[in-house]
Parts: C-alpha cells; structure tokens; sequence
C-alpha cells in the first residue's frame, strides 16, 4: 500500500504528500457521484448504490510544485446498518460528509457523522460539509430544503469546510477538494503515522514463480 | 434506511475471518450476501481488542479499579484474541493478493522464528536460520549435521511427487517421515527441529504416520517459500492486528453489493423439512431507535460454530495466555516480533508450545511495550498454568497476564449438505493461517459444489472506476 501523511519533499522543492479521504452521508446523496465527477470528471444519471469501486486515487496540484494525492475511501454501503469497520476511519487524514440540499434528513444525518467523526477518527482530521445536487434547486428553487445560511453557519460553528456542490454539472466540485488540499498539514514533518512505508514494511504481490529456483530455502 | 430483502443467496454469521473471506469471495463471484454478527464488532473469536476491552474480558482486577488507566491510550492496544502470523507465502496471503484486499492493509516482517533446545536452566534460544549465512554459524547442529542439512533441504527443493526418480528410492505413499529423515541420517535433534520450527507439526505423529511424508515435505517446502520470499523469518503480521483481516474482506464483500448488519440476534432458523430456508432476527441498539425484527430467506446459511451449538462437536482445547511485557525475550537479538516455538520433546510433553510476539512496530500497543501469547493444545484437565509454565519462563518479567479457562475447539457434525447450513471450525493451535484457509476452501466446496480458485478472483469483474 501506497505512503500515507505528508511525504515531505521529493527531489529538491517539489513537494508531494498523499492523504487518505473518507466520503460520508445518507445513501443516495451523491457521495459516489462527487468522486466520480472529481477523479473521472463523469456524472450518471442512473447510478445505483456503490457496487465495485470503493477505492480510487486523484492528484492534484495546489501550485507548480506542491502535488497532493488523495486516497479516497467510499463507504461501500457498510454504514447503513451501523456497521462501519474501525479500519474506515483509521488513519483518516480527511472526510467529506455529504448531504442532499432537497432533503432536509440528510443533513441531520450528516450532523451524525460529524459527530462520530470528531469521536472516532484522529483529532486532527479535516471535515468538509457539502451540500451536494445544487443544480436541482438552481432549477427549481422550491426544492431546496436546506437554507444555505443554515448549512453554512453550523459548518462555521463546528469547524467545517463547507460548499454546496453538484456532481451533475460539477460546480464547486473541484473547490471542495482543493480546499481540503490547502487546509492539510503539508509541511508537516515526516509521516505522521506509521503507516508510511518505513522499516520492515512489506509489498505483497502476486509470486513471481522460479525465485526459488536453489530449492526452497536458503539454509 | 433501507429494507431489507425478501431474499439472499447466502446469510452468513459471525465476522470472524472464515466467514468474512467467503462472504467476500461469494459477494465477488455475484452472490447476493446478508452478512450478520451479534457482536457490535467485526472479528469474533478473531478479533483484535484494546486494552480496556481485555481487561473487561478476563476481569482479572478488582471493582472499582481501572488498570487499563497505566497503560496509555486504550485505544493505541490491537490485541489479538487468536495467536497467529501469516506465512508469506501461505494460501492467505495469495487469497489477500488475488482479491486486492491488500490496498486496505499494510504487512510488517515478523523479525524472526526462534526454537528453544533443552529445557530449565540448560534451555537456550536459537534462530531458526534464514539463509546460508545463518545456517553456517546455527548452534542447533554440528558441522557434519549442517551437511546432511543442506543436502535434505537440496533434496527438498527439487522433490516432485509425480516424479519418482526424485524420490530417492523411497515408496513415498506409503514410507513414513522417518524413513525419509533415516535416508538423509539426520539426528533427532535436527529431526526435532525440522518437524516442529520448520514442518510446524505441533506434535510427532507426523514422524511415524505411513504416507504423510509429501505433506511434511510440503510444509516444509512452504516455510522456506516464505522465509525467501522477504528474508528474516517466514511470517508477517498486519498493522494494527490480526483484526484488520476480517475487516478488509467484509469490505470487499460491502464493495460488490454484501449488506452488512453488526449487534444483531439471530431470534430462529427458519425450516423447511430438514433444510433452513431463513431466518429471523432483530438488530439491537439502534441510538434510541426500536429494535429492529425482520425476516428474510436464505438459500444457504453459513455460520462460526458459536450460533449453532447442537451442531458442533469439541475436539480438543487450547490453552492460552495473552501477556504484556515491557522488554523483547531473551535471546531473540531485540526482535520487535517473533515466533518462539518449545518443541514438546524437549519439555517433556506431547504438544509443542508456541509463542507469538508482537510490539509498537505493529501499530498493536505504544512503544515500549511487547505483546507475547503463549498457547499450547491442553494435555491435562486441572494444571493449565503450569503446562504453560516453560512458555512464560522464557518472557522474563511479565507486566499482565490473561489467561481464561481452556478455549474448546469446535467442529461441525455434519457437512451442511443435508440442512443448508455450513458451519467453520474454531480457529485451532496452530501457529499460521493455512488451516483457516483450508476451512474456507472446504466450506466453499461444500456449500457451491465446486472448487474455490484462489487465482484472479478479481479478474474478468467489472470494476466500474476503479483505482487509476
Ligand atoms: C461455539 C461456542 C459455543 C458456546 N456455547 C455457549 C453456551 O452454550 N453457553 C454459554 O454460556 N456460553 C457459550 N459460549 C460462550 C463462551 O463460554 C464464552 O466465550 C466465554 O464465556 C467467554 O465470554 P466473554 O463474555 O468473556 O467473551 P465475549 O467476548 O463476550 O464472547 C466471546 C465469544 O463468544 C460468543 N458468546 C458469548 N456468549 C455466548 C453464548 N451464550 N452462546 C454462544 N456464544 C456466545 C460471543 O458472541 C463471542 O463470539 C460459547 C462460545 C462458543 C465459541
Ligand atoms: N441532480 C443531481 N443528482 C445527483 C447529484 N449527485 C448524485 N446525484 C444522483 O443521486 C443518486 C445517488 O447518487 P450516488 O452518488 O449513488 O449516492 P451515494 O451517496 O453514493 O449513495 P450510496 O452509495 O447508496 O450511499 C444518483 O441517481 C445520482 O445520479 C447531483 O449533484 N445532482
Ligand atoms: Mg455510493
């Protein structure tokens, strides 16, 4: 597995760090979608409920040389039962909790997970609220729910990054996540967890057969 | 929340690994899973736990004390309720690979395997050797012995069962393992070694047993895989603990569609005649919402041995002792990990003793701290402590001790074909993974009738926006 936290700099003033990113919220949000749009840059109208890709990489470049690469992690549904693994949240170094502007349970919901990110997961993580599927409202302004002063001024009281998004026309997509670039502990030295490739760690791949070749020990 | 359905291929119970790798494998094979635990964690009897959660399991303290407290941040503590380590070069980690569960996990080395020689106050420590190098400077034999060593072994690498010649002139169906060491002339003790640190057999039926040889040779063969295949010893141990394994296959299971449901109670097995058809059940503890009862159908149940008692069997016992230490053992150069195995012919027993370390470099306890498991298989009813006794003589001072009663091991009656129920064995004594992965493979056969192929499992799915 790839290093996690800031890598510190790479080859003179080129620096590239990696983070891993937690997406959150009520099923049927978009949270799929806005990583979809983020890392692909594609929308779909008809998506179903996560199957298949919940693990996807996207880098992006705050300035000529600071590249940040996040490893996002989509919940795979295990949430819906209240049966999220600890492996989830460990190490998470950023989180998105998503929320649907037409619904007002959804940002309930999301409160929740604030909640239990700032319970469970590492002290410093970075949490960013998004108020996903605005082109709905632009639309037909009757259908939002979710005021977005509301939505902003709870973000502001629990320290969010907040953002009202659309995965289907992509607005603010981009912004969300370069925002959360910008707030991570790039400068940081060192890895922050140990997770980071250092002694003794392992790359487990397929066997290439005839390594053995001298017989099958070397005693 | 979303309903549940009317209907599941397959309702599997309990999240221990045997359960999570098949539910991840069928869920990947386009299988339709409700997977259910009535704990309100993943990992079962195979779960890793803080330190506070130990404390609270063994209640080995007084009311009203909290001695988790003087050891840091409970939840810096993975401690793993089954002592194992995974070879690197074992069915599991090909099963980790082939299903990419590996991109959720990161693996460390275990430092190195150990073996004890003689016992009491004559009892010392060796390095089951690694390479030529190590083998040349081993205490563990003679310089004459190292010869025959090294010509067994040669032997070993180019054995094929299908090809006679390489038989040495050996019957090898029918010989015994004895047969095949009195070839090479090996000593006893080099026997004892090669049987017990190397084959891993916990005890010396293998030696006598006519046809077992090709599976000693076998296990041989997969210890030196995995000793070459990173270098140091033949194992290596998940960050965070053994726990994470269950965990990243139910994920892979979650990935291709699994429902997941943790803290929920199986109220009855639906019947219909002999076969179970469903079930039903309730999830507890909702944040102050209402239980809630449902019942589907299953078309197969698969289950750990706990959620149907009247259909298991006990076939033995372990015993184990979980043990904080805050130093490395003795004579293991500072090893941050290790396997320490006290073969039983040198202590005077029938079973070996094994002794599993792990530390701060495995992300399972904060630095300083040593986490060391001595197990054995239970030889008598009454003195469990001191059939343990040669294990914890070699963890110098220990900080805690957690030691319950012995722990049954269960198997299934019958093979499930009969009532569409498939239930796992209990996760046994041995040192690795290879017997669960056997256990899932044997599961897999007799619940879809055709062979589990570990080979690119992921392969030929589509993935839709997969890793770029
Ligand atoms: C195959 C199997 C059958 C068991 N049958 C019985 C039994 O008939 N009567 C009994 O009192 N205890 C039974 N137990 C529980 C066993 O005695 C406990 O593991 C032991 O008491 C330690 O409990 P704990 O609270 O420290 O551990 P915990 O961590 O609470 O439990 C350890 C494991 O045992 C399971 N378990 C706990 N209580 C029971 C139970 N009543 N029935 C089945 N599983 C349970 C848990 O879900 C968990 O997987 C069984 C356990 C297993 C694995
Ligand atoms: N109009 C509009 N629809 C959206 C937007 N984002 C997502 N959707 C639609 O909302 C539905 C659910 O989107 P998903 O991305 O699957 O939602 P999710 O949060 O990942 O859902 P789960 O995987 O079930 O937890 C799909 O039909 C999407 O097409 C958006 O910004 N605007
Ligand atoms: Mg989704």
């Amino acid at each position: 597995m790839a290093a996690r936290g800031p890598a510190g700099t790479r080859g003179g003033s080129t620096r590239f760090a990696q983070f891993k990113l937690v997406l959150l919220g009520e099923s049927a949000v978009g949270k799929s979608s806005l990583v979809l749009r983020f890392v692909k840059d594609q929308f779909d109208d008809f998506r179903e409920s996560t199957i298949g890709a919940a693990f996807l990489t996207q880098t992006i470049s705050l300035d000529d040389n600071t590249t940040v690469k996040f490893e996002i992690w989509d919940t795979a549904g295990q949430e819906r039962y209240k049966s999220l693994a600890p492996m989830y949240y460990r190490n998470a170094n950023c989180a998105v909790v998503v929320y649907d502007i037409t619904q007002a349970s959804s940002l309930d919901k999301a409160k929740q997970w604030v909640k239990e990110l700032q319970r469970q997961a590492n002290e410093n993580i970075i949490i960013a609220l998004a108020g996903n599927k605005l082109d709905l409202v632009t639309s037909h302004p009757d259908k939002r729910a979710i005021q977005t002063a509301d939505a902003e001024a709870y973000a502001r009281e629990a320290g969010l990054l907040f953002f009202e998004t659309s995965a289907k026309t992509s607005e603010n997509v981009r912004e969300l996540f370069t925002s959360i670039a910008k707030k991570l502990p790039l400068d940081q030295a060192g890895p922050r967890n140990p997770r980071a490739g250092g002694r003794g760690g392992v790359e487990l791949r397929s066997e290439t057969p005839g390594t053995n070749a001298n017989g099958p020990c070397a005693c | 929340m979303d309903e549940i359905a009317p209907e599941y291929d397959v309702v599997v119970l309990g999240t221990g690994l045997t359960e999570c790798v098949l539910s991840g494998v069928l869920s990947v094979k386009g299988k339709k899973v409700l997977h259910i635990d009535r704990n309100d964690h993943y990992g079962g009897e195979a779960a890793s736990v803080n330190i506070e959660a130990l404390f609270k399991k063994y209640g080995n303290y007084n009311k009203g004390e909290e001695p988790w407290k003087k050891y840091g941040r409970v939840n810096d503590w993975n401690i793993d309720l089954v002592p194992k380590l995974l070879m690197s070069s074992g069915e599991l980690t090909n099963i980790l690979v082939s299903t990419d569960v590996t991109r959720y996990l990161e693996f460390r080395q275990v430092a190195g395997s150990y073996v004890q020689q003689y016992s009491g106050a004559k009892a010392a420590v060796a390095k089951v050797p690694s390479d030529a190098g190590e083998a040349l400077r081993s205490s563990l034999m003679g310089i004459f012995e190292k010869r025959r060593m090294k010509s067994f072994i040669e032997w070993i690498g180019t054995f094929n069962e299908e090809d006679s010649a390489s038989h040495k002139g050996l019957n090898i169906n029918t010989c015994t393992m004895k047969d095949v060491y009195d070839k090479f002339g090996l000593e006893t003790g080099t026997r004892d070694f090669i049987g017990h640190a190397m084959a891993l057999y916990q005890t010396d039926d293998y030696l006598t047993e006519k046809g077992r040889a090709p599976e000693a040779i076998e296990r041989i063969r997969l210890y030196g895989n995995s000793v070459s295949r990173y270098g140091k010893s033949p194992y290596i141990y998940p960050l965070y603990g053994l726990g994470e394994l269950p965990q990243g296959f139910a994920r892979l299971s979650a990935i291709y569609g699994g429902t997941y449901m943790l803290n929920t109670n199986i109220d009855e097995i639906i019947y219909e005649g002999s076969k179970a058809v469903g079930i039903k059940a309730t999830m507890q503890d909702r944040g102050g919402e209402e239980p809630m009862k449902f019942t589907t159908k299953a078309k197969k149940i698969l289950a750990d041995p706990s959620y149907f008692p009247g259909k298991v069997q006990v076939t033995g016992h372990v015993l184990k002792a979980i043990c904080i230490l805050n130093h490395p053992l003795a004579g293991t150069d500072n090893s941050d990990s290790c396997q320490l195995i006290i073969p039983q012919s040198q202590v005077g027993r029938n079973h070996d003793i094994y002794i599993a370390v792990v530390s701060s470099a495995h992300s399972v306890c904060p630095k300083g701290y040593y986490i060391a498991i001595v197990s054995t298989i239970a030889e008598t009813t009454a003195n469990h402590h001191l059939e343990l006794a040669p294990g914890f003589e070699r963890l110098g001072k220990i900080e805690e001790k957690f030691m319950g009663p012995p722990i049954p091991l269960y198997e299934p009656l019958e093979s499930g074909v009969n009532d569409n129920i498939f239930i796992s064995k209990s996760y046994d004594a041995t040192s690795h993974f290879e017997t669960t992965t056997d256990d899932v493979k044997d599961i897999y056969r007799r619940a879809e009738g055709h062979e589990l192929v570990v080979e690119g499992l992921r392969e030929g799915t589509n993935l839709v926006g997969d890793d770029n």
